[in-house]
């Protein structure tokens, strides 16, 4: 027989380190101890949308390296004009930075979320999503400066068409992401702020009932939709 | 003889999590077709998958008919024999074989087999369901859409998947086909995350993960990989859509076409081959791994005997799973590569062989000198063990670079792919359904009809594709509608394709045997009871037979051993159910 030893001791005194882990997956009931289904389900969610992102990117690469044509040189071509002088990547540092701030922000929001501080919690969601909108907002701006100076996704003037291909498209990709955390962070915020998590209110669509932890995973999307551009941003500007 | 010592005390662990409050529906609407219940969301998937599945098959009758008598059937010209291949293989791959095993079995047995009260998110889980539908209903507009479906080989090879010289490539089909797939994807990963989440943190009361019967583990291991691999198909057909839309040049390489010179420039084809077989390799695998699973348990059931290495079998599945990753470019061995690459590959996949020999003398150290009954389900265990053997005798042959670069894109290729992938688990799909249609519906199948189908299609099977590995050692090659006068193409050819067109034709009509016993047991079949095979998994103690909604009324079952105990010495039946406390006596759990 193949026998399993169940035995159940209480939380405190499970054993840590890689045995509370072997000690966890050779239980009944839940693999990962204290972690609901609901973040589970994001973690895995997450881990399969990495490989979508990580092949767009290998994909890019592949693409950079195999080209014989040259490939525009990042610096000058995301390059904004301003006070007389040429400043490379001034406008995505600034993206990067938003971006990051509203990771921050998200951070603070699932904090005050699990002291039950509503307004505290709906103010900081709804602060994140302003930036997340902004964020897509200055994408858009690059966007249409590019496509002005002539990028198009089958070509450019400066080399290589599958600069702009792989741009819009990676770049696309993210900011659906942006765009779909920030439809999301207002239809939570809106919920924190009702109440919904108080008084056990019944989802629309799924009838379940909700809880706080729903910033807290909202709040991992959105890390991770920052972590991606983390690397987007170093193989697309500063490569 | 080993002497058995019952244990007397066993732990009865404490419940982690209260029990789910489940969604009631309040209507027929809700409870029959929007339903969030993963049984009625299972029969959905399959019945679906099925139907499309029909479609696959006549296509392959019309291929069969065109092989064999070239030039008699007026409708069948090369084009549209392309576009048949293309919508046999993807629709059989894809729509049939993935759908079942996982939105079919995986729905159904998971939250059963695990003790779960349904999937963890029921909602998500109706909607992967639709969102699977909407993509089949697209991809049967693909032979509505002018130009017809695509033609471009369910490997979708560009350049030639997206120029006009292939059916479909500058028209409607290969769009039509793209946007599916992606459909498809989507409507997956929502029900993937359900399978996983459900398997990792909603098991029942002493269900360890080394106490799950193997079907899950097979399933459950299936499904992540499915979750890790589409996305490269995913971002494949994105790729592919641009460069067919906007004109991007991200997998075409400057062409002249007809004598003018193509806007595209600069791409790599190779890089499209890379991201379809590092989806495509372990696709094989995500129909094979439930296959494995849902086999082990057959046979320890049918066998009435505990399936040889558990352990063994378990961590077999997850190396399979594991190897699967790293060997997709066995697929491109004539496409080029670079000979270490080459070497590379064919190591990782002769090593794969490694796990899967150790399955395959487990089912059959299960089988010696077990009590076999010859029942149907059996029947077709026995006959995947000999039939994927043989298939995957064929793929040793093919893993190896300088075997395969002459057998590339032969007949025989054809031939092994479908004795491994194609046979191999539609056998497990028939014998799962003739195992699980009693808790189903509470009527056995008709076994007369049963027998008929698994001898006409076992033999049916072999007498199809025997000689196609013949036909493709001659040089034969695949994708061809016509052979013509070829030199080296000898007489005996000809009679064979004749020869398996008339089998394949006949193999096609017994399962319109099988899918009118379906319907015909449902109102005539024998009363089946709660569990006719007496089995130990817990899908087959339900309070009522089909269970409810819900699965498990009032009560959640707690497990107290692993899923095979069959024929312990001093039990007082020759099987004790995993939520039997045997030897112990039953105590009421809240
Ligand atoms: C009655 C059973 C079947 C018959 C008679 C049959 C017949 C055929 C034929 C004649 C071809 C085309 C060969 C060529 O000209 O290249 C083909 C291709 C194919 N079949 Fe089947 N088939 C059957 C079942 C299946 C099943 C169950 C699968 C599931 C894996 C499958 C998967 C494929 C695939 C992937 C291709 C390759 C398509 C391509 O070349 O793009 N077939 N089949
Ligand atoms: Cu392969």
């Amino acid at each position: 027989m193949a026998e399993t030893t169940l035995s159940h001791v209480p939380p405190q005194m499970r054993p840590s380190g890689l045995r509370g882990v072997a000690a966890d997956w050779s239980s009944d009931q839940r693999a990962f101890k204290n972690v609901s289904w609901g973040k589970a389900m994001m973690w895995v969610f997450l881990l399969s949308d990495t490989f979508v992102f990580g092949c767009f990117l290998i994909a890019y690469m592949t693409a950079r390296m195999s080209t014989v044509e040259p490939w525009p040189n990042a610096s000058e071509v995301f390059a904004l004009h301003l006070f007389g002088r040429d400043l490379p990547l001034i406008l995505i540092a600034i993206m990067t930075f938003v971006l990051i701030s509203s990771s921050g922000t998200m951070a603070m929001a699932v904090n005050f979320a699990y002291r039950r501080d509503r307004k505290r919690t709906a103010i900081l969601m709804l602060l994140t999503a302003v930036l997340g909108a902004t964020f897509v907002g200055m994408q858009a701006f690059e966007w249409s400066k590019l496509i002005m100076e002539g990028v198009r996704p089958w070509g450019n003037p400066w080399g290589a068409a599958q600069f702009g291909s792989a741009f819009f498209m990676i770049t696309g990709f993210h900011g659906t992401h942006v765009t779909i955390g920030v439809i999301f962070l207002l239809i939570v915020a809106r919920k924190v702020a009702r109440g919904d998590y108080d008084t056990d209110a019944r989802g629309f669509f799924t009838s379940r009932r909700g809880n706080y932890e729903s910033v807290e995973i909202m709040g991992l999307y959105w890390h991770f939709v920052d972590l991606v551009w983390v690397f987007i941003f170093a193989f697309f500007y500063l490569w | 003889m080993v002497e058995f010592t019952p244990r007397t005390t066993d732990a009865i662990p404490p419940a982690e999590v209260p029990d789910v409050e489940l969604y009631h529906p309040h209507s027929w609407w809700t409870t029959y077709v929007f339903s969030q219940d993963a049984k009625v969301i299972a029969i959905q998937y399959s019945s679906t998958a099925m139907a499309i599945g029909l479609v696959a098959l006549v296509l392959s009758w019309l291929m069969r008919l065109q092989l064999a008598f070239p030039g008699t059937f007026d409708f069948i010209t090369p084009e549209a024999y392309y576009q048949f291949v293309t919508m046999h293989g993807m629709i059989m791959v894809v729509y049939l074989l993935t759908a079942l095993f996982l939105g079919g079995f995986g729905n159904y047995l998971i939250p059963l087999m695990v003790g779960a009260r349904d999937m963890a998110f029921p909602y998500l889980n109706m909607l992967s369901y639709w969102i699977y539908l909407a993509a089949v209903l697209v991809l049967v507009a693909s032979f509505f859409a002018p130009g017809g479906p695509t033609g471009a080989g369910w490997t979708l090879y560009p350049p030639q998947a997206i120029l006009g010289g292939t059916p479909g490539g500058q028209q409607a089909g290969i769009l039509i086909m793209l946007f599916s797939l992606i459909l498809f994807i989507i409507g997956f990963t929502m029900g993937g995350l359900n399978y996983v989440v459900t398997v990792l943190q909603g098991r029942a009361r002493g269900m360890t993960l080394m106490r799950m019967p193997l079907t899950v583990w097979g399933i459950f291991t299936a499904t992540v990989m499915a979750l890790l691999a589409f996305p490269a198909l995913f971002v494949a057909a994105v790729m592919m859509l641009f460069d067919r839309l906007l004109g991007t040049s991200f997998f075409m390489p400057a062409l002249v076409e007809m004598g003018e010179q193509l806007s595209y420039g600069g791409g790599s084809p190779i890089l499209f081959q890379h991201l379809f077989w590092f989806f495509g390799h372990p696709e094989v695998y995500i129909v094979a791994l439930p296959a494995f699973g849902i086999v082990s348990d057959l046979i320890s059931t049918h066998a009435r005997k505990n399936i040889f290495g558990y352990r063994m079998m378990v961590w077999a599945i997850v190396a399979i799973g594991a190897l699967s990753f790293i060997v997709w470019a066995h697929h491109m061995y004539v496409s080029g590569m670079h000979p270490y690459f080459g070497f590379f590959f064919a190591t990782t996949t002769l090593i794969i062989a490694v796990p899967t020999a150790i399955k395959v003398y487990n089912w059959v150290l299960t089988l010696w000198r077990g009590d076999i009954h010859l029942t149907i389900p059996m029947l077709f265990a026995l006959a995947f063990i000999v039939t994927f053997v043989n298939g995957g005798l064929t793929g040793l042959f093919l893993g190896n670079v300088v075997v395969d670069v002459p057998l590339s894109d032969t007949m025989f290729v054809v031939a092994h792919f479908h004795m491994v992938m194609g046979v191999a688990p539609i056998l497990v799909i028939f014998g799962a359904i003739y195992h699980w249609y009693p808790k189903i519906t509470g009527r056995m199948l008709n076994e007369v009809m049963g027998h008929f189908h698994f001898w006409v299609t076992f033999i049916g099977a072999y007498l199809i594709f025997f000689p196609m590995h013949y036909v493709g050692l001659v040089g034969v090659p695949r994708r061809y509608p016509e052979l013509g006068e070829t030199a080296f193409i000898p007489e005996s050819v000809h009679t064979l394709n004749e020869f398996i067109t008339i089998a394949a034709l006949v193999v096609g009509f017994a399962q319109l045997v099988f899918l009118f016993n379906l319907f015909w047991s449902l109102k005539n079949g024998r009363e089946a009871g709660g569990n006719p095979w007496r089995a130990t998994t817990l899908e087959w103690q339900t309070p009522t037979t089909p269970p409810p909604h819900g699965n498990w009324g009032d009560r959640l079952p707690v497990v107290y051993r692993w899923a095979y105990d069959y024929s312990v010495p001093g039990a007082p039946q020759d099987f004790i159910a995993q939520n039997d406390p045997w030897p112990n006596k039953p105590v009421v759990h809240r």
